[in-house]
């Protein structure tokens, strides 16, 4: 059974601030990880692998600086690592970002299973895993919590549900993203870095791609546009209270009474 | 074609654009400075950089769209085994207020097996037109049925938006319908207001909740938005049905799915916190994993849940169902007592909508105080078994 992780490099922090005079955004640090809800989705991959045989490639969309993040994943053990960069895929939302990926998992093989992590937290969407199912036309599950059976035609899961857990067979190719805690990931190996450190990175471009129209790609090829970003705003009526530990718990008694909470 | 062209001869310092670009998509090279593939074209060189030093050229006009053709506002209703989920009123509510603005009808859409009582409910919430596919082949949520049965309602009934709520169901079947329909979809928009052209003005956080972003599909149809539950305000039930329901067809090939359902399990009885009246939150001031016990004791007492912040799921004293945030529930209790919480906004964007909000924290600074209504500076491990205390004594003496 062939799988594909699809990987993403995002900042160590989250931190950022728009200056509210300029608008401009400004991120602190340099540092970047990979986004820690893909390494469930590999290690996923990992336990399906050891069971059904089979290669786990990586791919992931970027500036080349993404390779470190491939990387990472070879020292947890995946096989290949495929990287999507070109800089006409710049500014792309959902659709445009889903369909790139599905145009490198088409240009890189054939793959029977496909898994992605439950979200980013730069993009925070949680939708490119299903739209990339749907650009390749085959069937997707989200808050997949359990991987219960794999057959050569099939996989069976569970699933979370508003109100259920349902338990599905999928038939085979499909994509799946998995929710945190399925497996707990294993740490990258020293040793598996050591021996993978020169193994190479294929790097797809525009050119590459089975359509190779640049309209369809990046800004261009993104259905929403952002108007503006600006910082958040806390807009509420607030009181501070001082004093004494006994002072506070009696006054934050009498609002709770006051408020009908006791 | 749209792109960003550098010109050199504009640029004294190549270094001031470099530090510009918040994603580092400006980079030397051996032919001096370049554009790499981490540009995200937010156009901010193009803006905040020095004069004439980055172009943005568009060089082919797209073709425009006719919006007059899509018309009404669409709310997708999310129901399970006959439930439907409440986010589905929240944005009938929404879906009416910004009808009113172009003038279209708001549209419910029905997906599932025996759901005529259903469709009659939703008359109750200001849909004027419920469009109902009633098949016991869509009786269970298969994602490729429903999205072929979504996309037939758009190809018949065009739908200028459409509006789905960002529940584990609607979280997968949007972005599959949105993909369809090769169309923009934006996830949890906290603002949504509707522009007199049709054009829906879609805010969101970004960036964890740093930043806000304001999004729009300006020429694309439908416009597609997922929100979260307790983000908009659910309407009253009206006693009188008002609009129409309308029967639609289901094809073999619509309903064909990948998926086979086997069995359906009950959640354990979860303690979901969304659903509580009132939470006490533990935060990063919370030291040691047994004094949970004294915050839940207060939770027990004003009938409400214990909820935490993201650093207590990962160190494992609480699970992530607990967690408040974006990367975990967003809540709207009617009282909210922070503990030991400094209030990053990844925190405050899931609960700064609830009703009144008790903040209890050592550092006068903190940032969670300027969401509080009421701010206590001071040690949580003094207040709240103080306040036990006197929960207690009041208790007691009504039980005496």
């Amino acid at each position: 059974m062939n799988i594909l992780v699809c990987i993403k490099q995002v900042p160590e922090s989250n931190k950022v601030e728009v200056d509210p005079v300029t608008g401009v955004i400004k991120r602190d640090g340099a540092a970047s990880k990979m986004n820690p809800y893909d390494l469930y989705a590999l290690e996923t991959a990992f336990r399906i692998q050891e069971k059904m045989g089979g290669v786990v490639d990586v791919i992931s969309m970027g500036p080349p600086q993404a390779q470190e993040v491939i990387r990472e994943a070879f020292a947890m053990g995946a096989d290949h690592g495929i990287l999507v960069s070109d800089r006409s895929f710049g500014g792309a939302d959902v659709l445009a970002t889903s369909y790139t990926l599905s145009q490198g998992i088409k240009s890189s093989g054939n793959y029977d299973l496909i898994l992605c992590g439950k979200q980013t937290i730069d993009g925070d969407t949680a939708q490119v895993g299903a739209e990339i199912a749907e650009w390749l036309q085959i069937p997707s599950v989200n808050n997949v919590l359990e991987i219960k059976e794999v057959h050569d035609d099939s996989i069976t899961i569970s699933m979370d549900l508003p109100q259920e857990v349902e338990v599905a067979k999928i038939s085979l190719p499909c994509l799946l993203s998995v929710d945190q805690d399925i497996f707990m990931p294993r740490l990258p190996s020293y040793v598996k870095k050591k021996a993978t450190k020169d193994r190479e990175i294929k790097v797809l471009s525009l050119k590459d791609m089975e359509d190779t129209d640049a309209s369809h790609y990046g800004l261009n090829g993104s259905p929403t546009q952002v108007q503006r970003i600006f910082p958040p705003t806390s807009s509420k009526e607030k009181e501070m209270w001082d004093g004494s530990s006994a002072v506070l718990a009696d006054q934050l008694f009498h609002k709770i009474e006051e408020l009908k909470f006791v | 074609m749209a792109k960003l062209v550098l010109h050199p001869e504009n640029i004294d310092d190549p270094q001031v654009l470099i530090d510009l670009c918040p994603f580092k998509a400006m980079e030397m090279t051996a032919d001096g400075l370049n554009i790499n593939a981490g540009c995200k074209m937010c156009k901010l060189c193009v803006r905040k950089g020095p004069k004439g030093a980055v172009e943005f050229v568009e060089d082919q006009v797209q073709p425009q769209i006719d919006k007059s053709v899509w018309n009404g506002i669409c709310v997708y209703v999310d129901q399970v085994d006959g439930a439907i989920h409440p986010v589905t009123f929240e944005l009938l509510g929404k879906a009416k207020d910004m009808a009113h603005v172009i003038d279209q009808p708001v549209q419910a859409l029905l997906i599932g097996s025996n759901v005529s009582d259903l469709a009659h409910e939703l008359l109750h919430y200001g849909a004027n037109e419920v469009y109902v596919y009633d098949d016991e082949r869509l009786d269970r949520f298969k994602i490729d049925a429903y999205t072929n049965v979504f996309e037939d309602f758009i190809q018949k009934h065009k739908p200028s938006s459409i509006l789905v709520g960002a529940t584990t169901i609607g979280r997968q079947l949007a972005p599959r319908v949105a993909a369809r329909m090769k169309t923009g979809l934006t996830a949890d928009c906290t603002i949504l207001e509707m522009e007199d052209n049709s054009d829906l003005n879609q805010i969101r956080p970004a960036f964890g909740g740093n930043i806000m972003a304001h999004i729009k599909t300006p020429n694309h149809r439908p416009q597609m938005a997922t929100v979260r539950y307790k983000i908009m305000n659910a309407p009253e039930r009206k006693d009188e049905e008002e609009g129409i329901i309308i029967d639609c067809a289901s094809t073999n090939s619509m309903v064909d799915s990948q998926i086979e359902v086997l069995d359906i399990l009950k959640k354990e009885a979860e303690e979901s916190i969304e659903s509580a009246d009132v939470l006490v939150v533990a935060g990063r001031g919370v030291k040691n994993e047994s004094d949970l016990e004294m915050l839940q004791k207060l939770a027990d007492l004003l009938h409400g849940k214990l909820a935490c912040t993201r650093p207590l799921v990962e160190n494992g004293f609480m699970s992530a169902k607990q967690q408040i945030g974006l990367s975990g529930r967003t809540v709207r209790p009617k009282l909210i007592i922070t503990c030991g919480v400094s209030g990053a906004i990844q925190f405050t964007a899931g609960m700064d909508h609830s009703d009144q909000i008790v903040a209890i924290d050592m550092d006068p600074d903190a940032p969670i105080f300027k969401n509080a209504n009421y701010g206590l500076v001071g040690d949580l491990y003094e207040i709240v078994p103080s306040l036990i205390e006197k929960i207690e004594a009041k208790k007691g003496v009504q039980n005496a």
